[in-house]
């Protein structure tokens, strides 16, 4: 049984807004065991990433746990939140505004040691600088170099180096692929890998692009609205897609194969606001499968088989019966 | 760990290049911000040399030396210019090419201890305002909503009539009018700053509000505040010698330029250089500070880039 | 004038950018046709010159700084390179139309969605006013946006809807070419999925030729007749979809293959291309794409290589098919 290292129970985030309250994350629960990546995958305004924020304590949760190594983070205190600070860290999605356009490279690596005092020699700033510069791959010559003067890739690289700058044992990547190319996307990904290997890293990936997803996780959550609907193992997802959402949303992906045929879902209309949710299966509205229990009973996120889970009535029936 | 950068793409090696070299390097192609600073240039200049310039005189009746620009000499007031007062004389017989180099002084003084200060305060409430929101900014920016409703020299004409006239109460008063300026853009640069994902990376390796402020947010507002700086100049400048010129400003004999131009337009229908010279010193130098802002403009704006 | 039954065909086309700087060549001796009917998916990264390409074809490349140096550009057997500004506008929005990648600022925030589907129409053709509103609205129902949302403003609609918006717009005037810039890069992909879907049933429609730039090779795969491979400002590899998808010869081609992760085989890391884009600025001597290369030769960096026809209208550009 491998080691928990993070768990999230009941997580729930809402935002006050004029019309009412966002339900941004609506009471989920996952689990990710140490050196693994779980997969958060989704479309926009699923909550994918203000999960990734609230775990962080970027955002305040509105109620719920989160567990790291057993301790209940929401609980810390300013203290042991600065030493939860230097041991969880976060890339963000876009490399442009992700990165202060006033400092260089080396500045930006060295200001999680400047401001955690981690080092206290200049000289070893440099150092410990020059040798995250060499492990996510930026040539020494860089150093000097604004942000403005490199390209995506770079800069994701050097996002990359912060975080790894005080050695985390959590990092939490906000979509840190999907503003690059392929070519360079593909860099960033064997990336990724390599330094979760050699460094033992547990990840929180997420993403909306599933093949990206399907490439670097463990295990794989889907969110929709708020929710997580189906929760599975890397592979049997994609051979067997069981929330009808999931299925479609797999279905969609176009896929750079010209032998491959599918059976396409197309999903009607789209995707419901946050303010305020209905009652019921956040699906409803655009499920092909939906039933009249769906309309009114939230389902419930439930195993079906061994390390997988769904929330939904038609599924759990099924089963059933 | 492999080493992507091999492929070097671009023909200049990427080496240390200050960005203010970059700013210096755009400023230089825009003539109208060329002619702009050459004015300010001029003027700081004058206003160092101004002893060299217009040396003090020896004066019979005193016996010493005394300012050139303080020398009356009635039998020869309001002369037009000539080799010996090149800009003419005054109603007093005083050298009008005196005052008005020895006016910079004054007027430069005034410029840039206003904007100094009335950057600091409006820097510090903008920031405040725009960074932590709320209550904080409601009050600052109803505060700052007031003092924007009273036109400004009626503001500093308040202000100097309480305090008195004199030249630290015309920097007080003109001050005054100058911080919403500063409030008012730092706290909007602040607002879209503060969204930036690097300011919420800063956060996440642990950055205080202290540092976050002064070091990723301040350091990125450092265009618009310097623009507004000179801008400033501008206005404070006219600002004071307007208050001056209604008397409320720098007291007589002090050559102040607005002051030179009260004095001097009973005369101006029969006797053009008494208003014609100190006017165009302060035409000049708004002028010069305007088109230098309006260089910093697009010298420092990013989206001009390329 | 040639004689052929292309819808378009680009020949020697070259645009540069004349920076302060220096020039960036962002499109260099670029060759393509599209037959009646056809849609061809010009796939490339960014920078790779694909949007400048279709600004050249509506000559709208924004000039200063970008210049068309050379080539030619038949469409309909007409070369348009000759043609006047005010021709132009008659062709643009009727002839050729354009949906750009942002539904969000391709709008006209001020303007009802009708409004502005009968604006193209009356500039283009002569009808009264009441009836270009009422095309407008059937234009609408054409792209599943009900006649009830016709009076509504761009705001009030999704990504997925606006863009259903502008190829109503795109649409309006029946054009036999249309060139899609990233249409479904913006939106989610259940929502790309609807537009994809959507574009495929009205080119077959309308019968138009389409040019669907896109970075995906999915939507490709999905959508397209004919690939064209784009690196560096040039077209590194043409041919027909199947040819193409099934026998990638270029090794940029192969590269971007390997690049992207296959949903349906497990691999253990992918095969990157090594390196980054060039500077358009400064381009390599040679094959531009030399330096990323793992076949390169010396003579690679030597000259830049012609388009080889290697059988079936598959053509490369790049020595190592030099019989």
């Amino acid at each position: 049984m491998a080691e928990k290292f993070l768990e999230v129970k009941n997580l729930k985030k809402y935002f006050k807004t004029k019309r009412g309250w966002l339900h941004a994350v609506d009471d989920i629960d996952f689990v990710i065991n140490k050196g693994e990546t779980l997969g958060l995958v989704g479309e926009s305004g699923c909550g994918k990433s203000t999960t990734g924020r609230v775990v962080l304590r970027l955002l305040e949760a509105t109620a719920g746990e989160i567990l790291f190594n057993g301790e209940d983070v929401l609980k810390f205190n300013k203290q042991k939140m600065r030493e939860m600070r230097q041991n969880a860290q976060i890339v963000f999605q876009d490399p442009f505004a992700s990165l202060n356009p006033r400092m260089s490279v080396s500045q930006i690596i060295a200001e999680p040691l400047v401001i955690n005092k981690t080092v206290s020699s200049k000289h070893e700033i440099q150092k410990k600088v020059a040798s995250l510069m060499e492990t996510v791959g930026l040539a020494s010559r860089l150093e000097n170099v604004y942000p403005h003067e490199l390209d995506g890739g770079r800069r994701q690289r050097i996002g990359i180096a912060r975080a790894l700058a005080l050695n985390p044992s959590f990092i939490v990547l906000d979509e840190p692929v999907s503003a690059l190319d392929v070519s360079i996307q593909a860099q960033i990904l064997n990336l990724m890998d390599e330094l979760q290997d050699e460094l033992g890293l547990t990840y929180l990936f997420v993403s909306h692009d599933l093949s990206v997803i399907k490439h670097v996780s463990d295990n794989i959550a889907v969110m929709y609205l708020g929710k997580i609907v189906e929760m599975s193992d890397y592979a049997s997802i994609f051979v067997d897609p069981l929330h009808p959402y999931t299925k479609a949303l797999l279905s969609a992906i176009p896929i750079p194969d010209v032998d491959i045929k599918r059976e396409r879902i197309i999903l009607e209309g789209d995707v419901p606001s946050p303010i305020a949710p209905p009652p019921g299966c956040r699906f409803y509205g655009r499920c092909y499968a939906r039933k009249d229990i769906c309309k009114d009973n939230t389902p419930e996120l439930l195993p079906v088989s061994e390390g997988r889970s769904v929330a939904c009535h038609i599924v759990h029936e099924q089963r059933k019966g | 760990m492999s080493d992507n950068n091999n492929v070097n793409t671009r023909k200049r090696p990427p080496k240390k290049k200050s960005q203010m070299a970059d700013v210096w390097r755009r400023f230089k192609r825009n003539i109208t911000a060329m002619v702009g600073l050459f004015i300010i240039i001029i003027l700081v200049l004058t206003a160092i040399f101004a002893n060299v310039i217009a040396p003090p005189v020896f004066d019979d009746r005193l016996g010493d030396y005394m300012p050139s620009y303080m020398q009356q000499n009635l039998r020869n007031a309001n002369a037009f210019p000539s080799g010996d007062n090149w800009f003419g004389t005054d109603n007093f017989g005083r050298d009008i090419f005196s005052r008005v180099v020895h006016g910079s002084r004054i007027s430069l003084q005034v410029g840039f201890v206003v904007v100094s200060v009335s950057a600091i305060f409006g820097v510090i409430l903008g920031a405040i305002s725009g960074f932590y929101g709320g209550i904080a900014d409601n009050v600052l920016m109803r505060i700052i909503d007031i003092m924007l409703a009273i036109p400004n020299i009626l503001l500093a004409v308040a202000i100097a009539a309480a305090l008195g006239a004199g030249l630290i109460n015309v920097m007080i008063a003109v001050g005054i009018g100058a911080i919403p300026g500063f409030a008012r853009i730092v706290r909007g640069s602040v607002l879209t700053l503060r969204e930036q994902e690097f300011i919420e990376a800063a956060r996440s390796i642990g950055a205080n509000d202290y540092r976050l402020i002064g070091r990723h947010i301040l350091p990125n507002c450092m265009a618009p505040i310097i623009i507004q700086a000179t801008m400033g100049l501008a206005g404070a400048i006219l600002s004071a010698a307007a208050l001056a010129f209604i008397g409320l400003g720098v007291q007589p004999p002090a050559p102040e330029w607005g002051a030179m131009l009260n004095d001097g337009r009973r005369f101006m229908r029969e006797f053009w250089p008494i208003v014609m010279f100190p006017g165009g010193a302060i035409a000049m130098v708004v002028l010069g500070f305007n088109m230098l802002g309006d260089g910093l403009r697009d010298a420092l704006d990013p989206r001009l880039k390329k | 004038m040639t004689e052929s039954n292309n819808m378009l065909e680009i020949k020697g086309l070259t645009i540069h950018y004349v920076t302060d700087d220096g020039v960036v060549r962002a499109v260099n001796d670029l060759n393509i046709a599209i037959g009646r009917g056809e849609s061809i998916g010009l796939v490339g990264e960014t920078g790779a010159g694909k949007t400048t390409t279709a600004l050249g074809i509506l000559k709208l490349v924004p000039n200063p700084p970008g210049k068309i140096i050379d080539g030619e550009i038949f469409l309909d057997g007409e070369d348009i390179i000759k043609k006047s500004e005010p021709e132009m506008r008659k062709i643009r929005g009727n002839k050729v139309s354009m949906i750009f990648q942002d539904p969000m600022t391709s709008l006209n925030p001020v303007m009802t969605v009708r409004d502005q589907i009968a604006e193209v129409i009356l500039l283009h053709e002569k009808m009264p006013a009441a009836k270009a509103l009422e095309k407008a609205e059937e234009m609408l129902m054409k792209v599943g946006i009900m006649p009830d949302r016709a009076k509504d403003y761009p705001h009030q609609f999704s990504g997925g809807m606006r863009q259903r918006v502008v190829i109503a717009i795109a649409l309006a005037c029946s054009p036999e070419l249309l060139i899609a810039d990233e249409p479904t890069t913006a939106l989610d992909v259940t929502i790309q999925a609807q537009v994809l879907e959507l574009m495929k049933n009205l080119k077959e429609e309308f019968n138009t030729s389409m040019i669907m730039i896109t970075h995906d090779l999915g939507i490709v795969a999905e959508i397209c007749d004919k690939v064209a491979v784009m690196y560096a400002g040039s077209v590194v590899e043409y041919a027909d979809k199947l040819e193409l998808f099934k026998n990638p010869k270029h090794p940029y081609t192969i590269g971007l293959f390997n690049s992207i992760p296959d949903i349906g085989n497990d691999v253990e890391s992918l095969k990157p291309i090594k390196g980054l884009m060039p500077d358009p600025m400064n381009l390599p001597t040679g094959c531009p794409f030399h330096p990323r290369c793992d076949k390169a030769k010396p003579e690679c960096s030597e000259k830049i290589p012609a388009g080889y026809d290697i059988g079936n209208n598959h053509i490369v550009k790049c020595i190592l098919f030099n019989q």
